[in-house]
Protein backbone atom coordinates (compact mmCIF):
# COMPACT_ATOMS: atom_id res chain seq x y z
CA UNK A 1 0.00 0.00 0.00
CA UNK A 2 1.73 3.41 -1.33
CA UNK A 3 0.74 7.14 -0.21
CA UNK A 4 -0.06 7.06 -4.56
CA UNK A 5 -2.63 4.61 -3.56
CA UNK A 6 -4.94 6.94 -1.35
CA UNK A 7 -3.93 10.17 -1.02
CA UNK A 8 -5.63 12.50 -3.76
CA UNK A 9 -3.31 14.51 -5.03
CA UNK A 10 -5.08 17.05 -6.14
CA UNK A 11 -6.85 17.77 -2.80
CA UNK A 12 -3.43 18.70 -0.82
CA UNK A 13 -4.02 22.04 0.85
CA UNK A 14 -0.08 23.00 1.50
CA UNK A 15 -1.54 26.27 3.68
CA UNK A 16 -5.17 25.90 5.19
CA UNK A 17 -7.38 28.80 5.70
CA UNK A 18 -9.19 27.64 8.30
CA UNK A 19 -7.67 28.47 11.86
CA UNK A 20 -10.20 25.99 13.94
CA UNK A 21 -10.60 21.81 14.16
CA UNK A 22 -13.69 21.72 12.68
CA UNK A 23 -13.20 24.22 10.08
CA UNK A 24 -9.66 22.48 8.85
CA UNK A 25 -11.78 19.21 8.42
CA UNK A 26 -14.57 20.89 6.50
CA UNK A 27 -11.93 21.93 4.31
CA UNK A 28 -10.08 19.13 3.75
CA UNK A 29 -13.59 17.40 3.14
CA UNK A 30 -14.11 20.12 0.88
CA UNK A 31 -11.51 19.51 -1.17
CA UNK A 32 -11.85 15.44 -1.59
CA UNK A 33 -15.31 16.62 -2.48
CA UNK A 34 -14.19 19.57 -5.48
CA UNK A 35 -11.93 17.25 -6.52
CA UNK A 36 -14.89 14.59 -7.16
CA UNK A 37 -14.21 11.98 -5.39
CA UNK A 38 -17.29 11.83 -2.79
CA UNK A 39 -20.02 11.29 -5.51
CA UNK A 40 -22.48 13.81 -6.93
CA UNK A 41 -24.53 16.07 -4.87
CA UNK A 42 -23.06 18.09 -1.62
CA UNK A 43 -24.98 15.66 0.56
CA UNK A 44 -21.98 12.77 1.00
CA UNK A 45 -19.67 15.73 1.98
CA UNK A 46 -21.50 17.04 4.89
CA UNK A 47 -22.11 14.12 6.15
CA UNK A 48 -18.63 13.32 6.18
CA UNK A 49 -17.88 16.59 8.05
CA UNK A 50 -19.94 16.42 10.60
CA UNK A 51 -19.15 12.29 11.03
CA UNK A 52 -15.08 13.47 10.97
CA UNK A 53 -16.25 15.68 13.53
CA UNK A 54 -17.89 13.44 15.67
CA UNK A 55 -15.35 11.06 15.64
CA UNK A 56 -12.81 13.69 16.67
CA UNK A 57 -14.85 14.83 19.75
CA UNK A 58 -14.64 10.66 20.78
CA UNK A 59 -10.86 10.92 20.94
CA UNK A 60 -8.32 13.58 19.56
CA UNK A 61 -6.46 12.43 16.41
CA UNK A 62 -4.06 14.66 17.17
CA UNK A 63 -1.64 12.26 18.32
CA UNK A 64 1.45 14.72 19.21
CA UNK A 65 4.38 15.83 17.82
CA UNK A 66 2.54 18.27 15.39
CA UNK A 67 0.40 15.83 13.21
CA UNK A 68 -3.34 14.50 13.32
CA UNK A 69 -4.85 11.76 11.41
CA UNK A 70 -8.74 12.96 11.86
CA UNK A 71 -10.42 9.67 10.05
CA UNK A 72 -14.21 8.08 9.30
CA UNK A 73 -15.67 5.81 7.22
CA UNK A 74 -18.67 6.00 4.83
CA UNK A 75 -19.95 4.60 1.89
CA UNK A 76 -19.16 7.66 -0.27
CA UNK A 77 -16.20 5.46 -1.08
CA UNK A 78 -15.32 2.35 -1.76
CA UNK A 79 -11.73 2.50 -1.19
CA UNK A 80 -9.74 4.17 0.87
CA UNK A 81 -9.43 8.25 0.12
CA UNK A 82 -6.91 10.30 1.87
CA UNK A 83 -5.92 14.38 1.24
CA UNK A 84 -3.31 16.16 3.65
CA UNK A 85 -3.40 19.82 4.76
CA UNK A 86 -0.69 21.97 6.57
CA UNK A 87 -1.00 24.97 8.82
CA UNK A 88 1.99 26.88 9.54
CA UNK A 89 0.54 28.86 12.37
CA UNK A 90 -0.48 25.33 14.12
CA UNK A 91 -4.13 23.59 15.10
CA UNK A 92 -5.53 23.06 18.46
CA UNK A 93 -6.40 19.62 17.88
CA UNK A 94 -6.31 18.92 21.31
CA UNK A 95 -3.34 16.80 21.07
CA UNK A 96 -2.31 14.34 23.56
CA UNK A 97 1.25 16.73 23.70
CA UNK A 98 -1.05 19.78 23.92
CA UNK A 99 0.35 21.34 21.27
CA UNK A 100 -0.77 22.74 17.96
CA UNK A 101 -0.83 20.42 14.66
CA UNK A 102 0.80 21.32 11.59
CA UNK A 103 0.17 18.70 9.47
CA UNK A 104 -3.29 16.91 9.48
CA UNK A 105 -3.85 13.93 6.98
CA UNK A 106 -7.94 13.05 6.64
CA UNK A 107 -8.48 9.89 5.71
CA UNK A 108 -12.22 7.95 4.87
CA UNK A 109 -12.22 4.42 4.42
CA UNK A 110 -15.12 1.91 3.41
CA UNK A 111 -17.52 0.84 5.52
CA UNK A 112 -16.85 -2.63 4.77
CA UNK A 113 -12.87 -3.05 4.84
CA UNK A 114 -11.01 -2.89 7.68
CA UNK A 115 -8.02 -4.28 6.45
CA UNK A 116 -7.81 -1.47 3.86
CA UNK A 117 -8.19 0.99 6.72
CA UNK A 118 -5.42 -0.49 8.99
CA UNK A 119 -3.46 -1.07 5.86
CA UNK A 120 -3.67 2.51 5.07
CA UNK A 121 -3.09 3.58 9.05
CA UNK A 122 0.14 1.28 8.96
CA UNK A 123 1.87 3.28 5.89
CA UNK A 124 0.90 6.80 7.27
CA UNK A 125 1.98 5.99 11.08
CA UNK A 126 5.06 4.10 10.10
CA UNK A 127 6.17 7.40 8.59
CA UNK A 128 4.80 10.05 10.69
CA UNK A 129 7.04 8.88 13.78
CA UNK A 130 9.89 9.35 11.76
CA UNK A 131 10.83 12.66 12.78
CA UNK A 132 12.83 13.42 9.23
CA UNK A 133 9.74 12.91 7.63
CA UNK A 134 7.42 14.98 9.52
CA UNK A 135 10.16 17.89 9.48
CA UNK A 136 10.32 17.63 5.26
CA UNK A 137 6.46 17.18 5.32
CA UNK A 138 6.04 20.69 7.42
CA UNK A 139 8.46 22.18 5.25
CA UNK A 140 6.98 21.56 2.36
CA UNK A 141 4.98 24.83 1.09
CA UNK A 142 3.39 23.99 -2.08
CA UNK A 143 1.29 20.67 -3.08
CA UNK A 144 3.89 19.39 -5.48
CA UNK A 145 6.47 19.76 -2.32
CA UNK A 146 4.10 17.56 -0.41
CA UNK A 147 3.49 15.23 -3.39
CA UNK A 148 6.86 14.50 -4.15
CA UNK A 149 7.95 14.18 -0.63
CA UNK A 150 4.93 11.40 -0.54
CA UNK A 151 6.08 9.71 -3.98
CA UNK A 152 9.72 9.76 -2.40
CA UNK A 153 8.33 7.89 0.48
CA UNK A 154 6.73 4.98 -1.30
CA UNK A 155 9.99 4.69 -3.12
CA UNK A 156 12.23 5.21 -0.17
CA UNK A 157 11.11 2.74 3.18
CA UNK A 158 13.14 4.77 5.57
CA UNK A 159 12.51 8.25 4.62
CA UNK B 1 30.91 4.06 47.55
CA UNK B 2 30.18 0.82 45.74
CA UNK B 3 26.81 0.97 43.69
CA UNK B 4 24.56 -1.71 45.30
CA UNK B 5 22.89 -4.56 42.96
CA UNK B 6 19.45 -4.10 42.71
CA UNK B 7 17.76 -6.45 44.38
CA UNK B 8 14.70 -6.48 43.22
CA UNK B 9 14.47 -9.04 40.83
CA UNK B 10 13.87 -7.97 37.00
CA UNK B 11 10.37 -9.72 35.88
CA UNK B 12 9.81 -10.53 32.78
CA UNK B 13 6.52 -11.69 31.45
CA UNK B 14 5.44 -12.53 27.78
CA UNK B 15 2.26 -13.82 26.59
CA UNK B 16 0.97 -14.47 23.13
CA UNK B 17 -2.68 -12.41 22.12
CA UNK B 18 -5.06 -12.55 19.46
CA UNK B 19 -6.41 -9.59 18.01
CA UNK B 20 -10.81 -10.85 18.17
CA UNK B 21 -12.37 -7.57 17.25
CA UNK B 22 -13.61 -7.27 13.47
CA UNK B 23 -12.09 -4.39 12.67
CA UNK B 24 -8.42 -5.13 13.99
CA UNK B 25 -6.32 -2.49 16.64
CA UNK B 26 -7.40 0.76 14.69
CA UNK B 27 -6.60 4.12 16.16
CA UNK B 28 -9.52 3.83 18.78
CA UNK B 29 -8.13 0.21 20.42
CA UNK B 30 -4.54 1.37 19.82
CA UNK B 31 -5.03 4.09 21.82
CA UNK B 32 -7.01 1.93 24.78
CA UNK B 33 -3.79 -0.38 24.61
CA UNK B 34 -1.65 2.18 25.18
CA UNK B 35 -4.03 3.65 28.05
CA UNK B 36 -3.91 0.62 29.75
CA UNK B 37 -0.40 0.29 29.30
CA UNK B 38 0.96 3.35 30.70
CA UNK B 39 -0.93 2.89 33.71
CA UNK B 40 2.18 0.30 34.50
CA UNK B 41 5.93 1.24 35.74
CA UNK B 42 7.42 -2.27 33.76
CA UNK B 43 8.62 -1.48 29.67
CA UNK B 44 6.10 -2.89 27.38
CA UNK B 45 7.13 -3.93 23.95
CA UNK B 46 4.72 -5.34 21.58
CA UNK B 47 5.56 -7.45 18.43
CA UNK B 48 4.19 -8.95 15.26
CA UNK B 49 6.41 -11.07 12.96
CA UNK B 50 8.08 -7.97 11.74
CA UNK B 51 7.73 -5.41 14.36
CA UNK B 52 8.86 -4.37 17.77
CA UNK B 53 7.18 -0.98 19.15
CA UNK B 54 6.87 0.54 22.59
CA UNK B 55 2.81 -0.82 23.92
CA UNK B 56 2.96 2.83 25.60
CA UNK B 57 3.27 4.63 22.26
CA UNK B 58 0.26 5.18 20.75
CA UNK B 59 2.30 6.34 16.82
CA UNK B 60 4.08 3.11 17.81
CA UNK B 61 0.87 1.19 18.36
CA UNK B 62 -1.01 2.69 15.50
CA UNK B 63 1.51 1.59 12.87
CA UNK B 64 0.90 -2.30 13.77
CA UNK B 65 -2.53 -1.94 12.75
CA UNK B 66 -3.10 -5.47 13.12
CA UNK B 67 -6.02 -6.89 11.62
CA UNK B 68 -7.96 -9.47 13.10
CA UNK B 69 -6.87 -12.77 13.88
CA UNK B 70 -3.29 -11.07 13.44
CA UNK B 71 -1.06 -12.93 16.91
CA UNK B 72 1.04 -10.42 18.75
CA UNK B 73 3.47 -10.69 21.26
CA UNK B 74 3.21 -8.80 25.15
CA UNK B 75 6.60 -8.55 26.96
CA UNK B 76 6.40 -6.37 30.20
CA UNK B 77 9.64 -6.22 32.19
CA UNK B 78 9.49 -4.84 35.46
CA UNK B 79 8.07 -5.32 38.81
CA UNK B 80 4.16 -5.05 37.78
CA UNK B 81 4.87 -6.90 34.49
CA UNK B 82 2.88 -9.79 35.81
CA UNK B 83 -0.38 -7.24 36.44
CA UNK B 84 0.21 -5.50 33.06
CA UNK B 85 0.45 -8.43 30.91
CA UNK B 86 -2.30 -9.56 32.54
CA UNK B 87 -4.64 -6.57 31.77
CA UNK B 88 -3.49 -6.21 28.23
CA UNK B 89 -4.87 -9.67 27.66
CA UNK B 90 -8.00 -8.93 29.47
CA UNK B 91 -8.47 -6.39 27.37
CA UNK B 92 -7.49 -7.53 24.13
CA UNK B 93 -8.87 -11.40 24.07
CA UNK B 94 -11.31 -10.94 26.75
CA UNK B 95 -13.00 -7.65 26.00
CA UNK B 96 -11.46 -7.38 22.85
CA UNK B 97 -11.02 -3.54 22.88
CA UNK B 98 -15.09 -3.40 23.84
CA UNK B 99 -16.12 -3.77 20.13
CA UNK B 100 -17.65 -6.85 18.27
CA UNK B 101 -16.39 -9.89 17.09
CA UNK B 102 -16.96 -10.92 13.09
CA UNK B 103 -19.30 -13.26 14.47
CA UNK B 104 -21.21 -11.04 16.91
CA UNK B 105 -21.11 -7.79 14.11
CA UNK B 106 -22.93 -10.20 12.03
CA UNK B 107 -25.87 -10.91 14.16
CA UNK B 108 -25.90 -7.21 15.23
Amino acid sequence: MKFADFICFEAIIPELKARDRNGVIAELVSALYKADRLGKGKGNCEEIIKAVIKRENEASTGMGKGVAVPHVKHKAVKDVLATVGQSSVGIDFSSLDKRPVYSVILIISPVDNPDKHLQVMERIFKHLQVEKFRRFLRQSKTAEEIEDLLREADENPSL
Amino acid sequence: MQAEENTLEKVVCETGVEIKNAEGLHMRPAMQFVDVANRFECDITVSNNENNVDGKSIMQMSMLAATCGTKLKIKAEGADAQQAVDALRELVEERHFDEPTPDERKKG
